[in-house]
């Protein structure tokens, strides 16, 4: 039977533009006219300037994420993800065996590559510049348990749709601290349904960090979710506290 | 001198991806060459560059700010592959990886970035006993154009998502990837603030009048035919009567819902029927409702956009177990779309009924809000319009996708601005979308219309 509420026909919002929360706005005034802005606007030259170094650096990111593909061609798909998360500057844990990580110098011992047929079971790519195209390396890891991606500034909501290829096997997952998840990049994770420990601490670009973590706990029953603290929207700011403790006017 | 070194040092785009269109403002790209050309030819776009920018003049003087009748704005923001013609697939493929990297695209040196806020949950379609196969067939192809969908059964949806009733679904499809809902409005402005930046100049009124010049020409048959060249197109200015002569090499017809008014005054149709003199572009306005509504019972995060098989379908909005949705009517109930009025009614009875039987917690709700917004409907067989009229030879269309028309937008306009620059398609190959299809009867049909 369909209960019948009141309705409450709202005229005011027109399209979703009421809701949407777009960062573009219309005029763009902006604050602080710097001299490299004021030259820009005014010579050439200096546009392309600095249109170039900001070319550069989107170069710079889509080169680290270069697949490796002799690599993969020659020793499988296991030892070219193991080598591009080490080239990353990250650290892989083949099945059976230790943590390799690179030194220093950003070297790293190439005996993994004497046995191919050995599965990758962890990888930290914390910090690393991976990207949604670098990712292709990580999902051919068909036995990937643990995956950590925490402060990884090129992971965001495109790179999260991936990660359901390694719905079969990921238990861990750990998110903390990477500056473009939001929300609904966190809504594909319901593909997952394997994953055990999941942490999404820590990102800034989540609207409502309490009400994000028990969606998400809803949405994957079986799984620990580490995250925000939920009665952060709740805790009473420092003159309500005091309102609170305060004693009651006297008689 | 510098800025020609620095562009030759940069080279080739090193994913190779030969696109060439992320480059902002060098002259060597593609990019470079639309600017440079707009500027030299003053292109007069009754619509702008690719999007829906149109004349509101047609109505009464309160509702003409521009982009509040547009589509895109009014728009529930979805994008998929999920269809049976190969080219939207490919359509909507190209526009979901332009959308992914729009800050490349789109980005003007020191202007915050986009953010589109995509929700990547994919589509669910669901279909009954009769439709089954077609979407089992549908799912092949889309496979084959590189889309990422798959089939479930009616025991694997329960599993998947427990608050569907799968009573009457024998198939449903769901897309992995590349697929869900973004804020259309960002992308509007995204787009009109990088043209901005790259010289193109924007002006606001209604096109009243075109003024063409015409030719004879002898088909190889040895028919007469007449073709006409716009020269001149009249642009009213709001709230008064003086008009604009703007001169013009090309025009482009991005025009949406009020297409055909435009191509009428072009003189697109004006002969005798059956000929292609005589053909009309058979795109109008149709309404359609879009309702919001607030379930705190609701399906959660993980929610895809659904179309159920009765055609009703529904998205999640927010946090907040808010709800978008709506239902296309059948022919005989298409409202009039004289103006954007909503018809609660419809709800109850067309909307509400097939979804609350789908998702039994939609049978408690409270409906917060509901907008109209048109379809730019083509009626002869609801897929775009793309490419150069074959006797207005200097008018192209991108228009008619009765729906679709966001998804499609960035891959439609590079296929126009390679058909304005190149005369042919190169990206896509969106012949089966040209305007003569119109004359010769042949229809690209499109199963999966929402």
């Amino acid at each position: 039977p369909l209960h019948l509420m009141a309705p409450v026909w709202n005229q005011g919002t027109r399209g979703i533009h009421g809701l949407s929360k777009a960062v573009a706005p219309e005029d763009s005034q902006r604050k602080g006219r710097s001299l490299l802005q004021f030259l820009a606007d005014h010579f050439y030259d200096v546009q392309a300037l600095r249109e170039y170094l900001l070319r550069k650096q989107v170069l710079k990111v889509h080169q680290k994420n270069r697949p490796f593909t002799h690599i993969k061609e020659r020793f499988g798909p296991h030892a070219a993800g193991a080598y591009f998360i080490l080239k990353q500057g990250g650290a892989v844990k083949f099945q059976g065996k230790e943590w390799i990580r690179p030194n220093t110098r950003g070297r790293f011992s190439l005996d993994f590559l004497k046995f191919p047929e050995v599965p990758v079971e962890a990888v930290d790519a914390s910090g690393s510049a991976i990207n949604y195209h670098g990712l292709d390396n990580l999902l051919a890891l068909k036995e990937l348990q643990s995956l950590w991606l925490r402060h990884c500034p090129h992971v965001d909501d495109w790179c999260l749709s991936r990660l359901h290829s390694l719905a079969n096997s990921l238990q861990e997952l750990s998110l903390a601290g990477c500056p473009r998840i939001s929300e609904r990049g966190l809504a594909c994770l319901h593909h997952l349904q394997n994953l055990r420990r999941l942490d999404i601490s820590d990102l800034p670009a989540v609207s409502n960090p309490g009400l994000t973590q028990i969606l998400v706990e809803e949405m994957l029953p079986n799984c620990e979710v580490l995250g925000a603290d939920w009665t952060q929207g709740l805790r009473l700011g420092p003159e309500e506290q005091s309102r609170d403790t305060a004693s009651p006017i006297p008689a | 001198m510098l800025r020609r070194s620095l562009q030759f040092a940069l080279g080739r785009d090193v994913l190779g991806r030969g696109l060439g269109t992320h480059r902002g403002g060098s002259t060597l790209d593609w990019n470079g060459k639309m600017s440079e050309i707009k500027k030299k030819i003053q292109s007069v776009l009754p619509g702008g560059a690719w999007t829906q920018l149109h004349d509101t003049s047609y109505l009464p003087p309160e509702h003409s700010d521009v982009y509040s009748q547009a589509s895109t704005v009014l728009s529930v923001g979805g994008i998929r592959q999920q269809f049976s013609v190969p080219e939207n697939i490919q359509l909507s493929l190209f526009s979901i990886d332009f959308l992914r990297n729009i800050n490349e695209y789109l980005a003007v040196v020191d202007d915050p970035p986009l953010d589109i806020q995509f929700n990547p949950s994919g589509y669910l379609l669901l279909a009954s006993e009769k439709g089954a196969a077609v979407l089992e067939s549908n799912v092949r192809v889309q496979r084959q154009e590189g889309a990422k969908v798959c089939l479930m059964s009616p025991e694997q949806l329960r599993n998947k998502f427990p608050w569907i009733n799968p009573e009457g679904v024998a198939l449903a499809s769901y897309g992995m990837e590349h697929e869900g809902w973004f804020d259309p409005w960002s992308l509007l402005q995204g787009l009109r603030r990088k043209v901005q930046s790259m010289g193109v100049l924007f002006c606001q009124g209604e096109v009243t009048r075109f003024v063409s010049s015409s030719n004879h020409a002898e088909t190889p048959s040895g028919e007469e035919v007449t073709l006409k060249r716009v020269h001149e197109v009249h642009v009213k200015i709001d709230h008064s009567l003086e008009y604009q002569p703007v001169e013009c090499a090309i025009v482009i017809n991005a025009a949406g819902a009020w297409s055909g008014q435009i191509a009428e005054l072009a003189g697109v149709g004006k002969g005798p029927p059956g000929t292609l003199q005589g053909t009309k572009l058979p795109v109008e306005p149709r309404k359609r409702y879009v309702y919001l509504w607030n379930c705190p019972q609701g399906p959660g995060l993980e929610t895809p956009f659904v179309i159920d098989a009765s055609g009703a379908y529904f998205r999640r909005e927010g946090l907040g177990n808010n709800y978008l949705g709506g239902c296309s009517p059948t022919e005989e109930e298409e409202p009039d779309p004289e103006n954007l009025e909503v018809d609660h009614e419809f709800f109850q009875d067309k909307v509400w009924p097939p979804l609350a039987q789908r998702v039994p917690a939609f049978e408690s709700l409270k409906v917060r809000s509901a907008w109209a917004g048109y379809y730019d409907y083509n009626t002869f067989d609801q897929n775009g319009v793309v490419g150069p009229h074959p006797l207005v030879v200097n008018m192209y269309f991108a228009t008619g996708f009765s729906g679709h028309g966001l998804q499609q937008a960035p891959a439609v306009g590079r296929a126009v601005a390679e058909m304005v620059l190149h005369g042919n398609f190169q990206t896509i190959n969106l012949s089966p979308f040209l305007f003569n299809r119109f004359h010769l009867g042949e229809k690209v049909h499109e199963h999966n219309i929402i």
